[in-house]
């Protein structure tokens, strides 16, 4: 059961510093969160126009764009995540 | 206030002598940094929570797959105040051309995004007065609507790289923020442009006043004064390098416009900064040929020139 229900999160970005920022703030948040939840970035800009987002670098939970040309704070995506 | 706070701070704190050249040039230099401080922090707050309105897939939608013309004017106008950050050039890019804007509109707000800068904008209102900054936004948009319209006439599509023309967006609802979260965006924004830019606006008020305090009236006059009819042409190649610190530059050229160059000069010197960026053109290398790459970028050195000199022989 618990892996079925794992919550995912994507980090869509080609690599900018920004993405960058964005992964390590999605993994503080889930560390402080002590759940078990699968961190992934998508860089392929073929996958990421999939998701309907122009900016990067977006978010995604469970394929649900949360945000999109930001870099949200940790408490933030904590608040998605809980 | 403002200039009695930093007279009051050279001539009776630190002491200098009013009329000596440190004394004139401290003065300066104090006077249009807590100017152009307090306006960075004002209007790009304000700006920010602005452009929390015109999201990137909102523009999208807003241009749908309008034609020339009336499609090239909303893209330049949507240019200034959608967020541009040259790692999202290459999906805005893609978005647009895949909802059917022709490539010559896609240009126009390509061009306007960066033209139309919102830190270049506030150091020539506080350096220059309101109506230069007025003059520089609509410049830069003009030039954006003409060159999307020159590059859409050229007929380049085949320049752009095929696997554009097959990609498929998906769709995204995404929520809209609420006043709480535009506030606490603006506040990262201005905290993330101030972090980037005060240093290059502080050693380029700093050289400003050098400039003020130091330097002969008619210096510059002798070299890009209206005599020099290259004074456009040079100062355009000079500013394309110098991307990304067009903050650092205002002051010095405010100085330099002071000191006898012409305002047409200053204005196309600036817009040189800001309009060509190379690490914009080396992400959009990823999505068109570098053929249309150089076509884009002459275009909008030709109509900076121009612009130029047009305006050396109308101000």
């Amino acid at each position: 059961m618990k892996g079925e229900c794992k919550m995912k999160i994507e980090i869509l970005g080609m690599g900018c510093s920004n993405c960058n920022k964005l992964y390590k703030n999605v993994l503080e948040a889930v560390k402080q969160s002590g759940k078990e939840i699968q961190v992934q970035k998508v860089e392929d800009i073929q996958k990421i126009m999939t998701y309907g987002v122009l900016s990067t670098p977006a978010l995604a939970i469970d394929g649900t764009v949360k945000v999109a040309g930001k870099v949200p704070r940790v408490e933030q995506i904590m608040e998605w995540i809980k | 206030m403002l200039k009695y706070l930093a007279d009051s701070l050279v001539y009776t704190l630190i002491g200098v002598q009013p009329g000596t050249m440190l004394g004139e040039a401290l003065d300066f230099f104090f006077y249009d940094t807590m100017k152009v401080f307090l306006l960075l922090v004002v209007i790009i707050f304000v700006v920010a929570v602005i452009r929390s309105f015109f999201p990137p897939e909102r523009s999208r939608k807003l241009l749908g797959n309008r034609r020339e013309y009336v499609g090239n004017f909303l893209a330049a106008l949507l240019g200034i105040v959608t967020p541009f950050c040259s790692c999202s050039a290459v999906p805005m890019f893609i978005g647009f051309v895949e909802s059917g804007l022709p490539l010559g509109v896609t240009f126009s707000f390509l061009i306007s995004s960066p033209t139309v800068n919102e830190v270049a904008m506030i150091m020539l209102w506080g350096l220059f007065g309101w109506k230069i900054a007025l003059i520089y936004v609509s410049t830069g948009v003009i030039i954006a609507f003409f060159s999307g319209i020159l590059i859409g006439k050229l007929k380049l599509e085949h320049l752009v790289e095929d696997y554009v023309y097959r990609m498929r967006m998906g769709e995204t609802a995404m929520a809209a923020p609420t006043w709480t979260e535009r506030f606490a965006y603006a506040r990262d924004y201005t905290k993330d442009i101030i972090g980037r830019v005060w240093l290059f606006v502080l050693v380029g008020i700093g050289l400003g006043a050098w400039i003020h305090g130091y330097v002969p009236m008619d210096f510059v006059l002798k070299y890009a004064g209206p005599g020099n009819p290259f004074a456009v042409f040079v100062a355009v190649l000079i500013g394309i390098p110098l991307y990304s610190n067009a903050a650092g530059t205002i002051p010095i050229v405010q100085a330099l416009v002071e000191k006898g160059l012409p305002m047409g000069t200053a204005l196309a010197f600036m817009m040189s900064i800001v309009a060509i960026s190379t690490p914009e053109m080396i992400i959009l290398r990823k999505v068109i040929k570098p053929k249309l790459i150089a076509i884009f970028a002459g275009i909008v050195s030709v109509a900076i020139i121009i612009v130029g000199y047009l305006f050396n022989a109308i101000l």
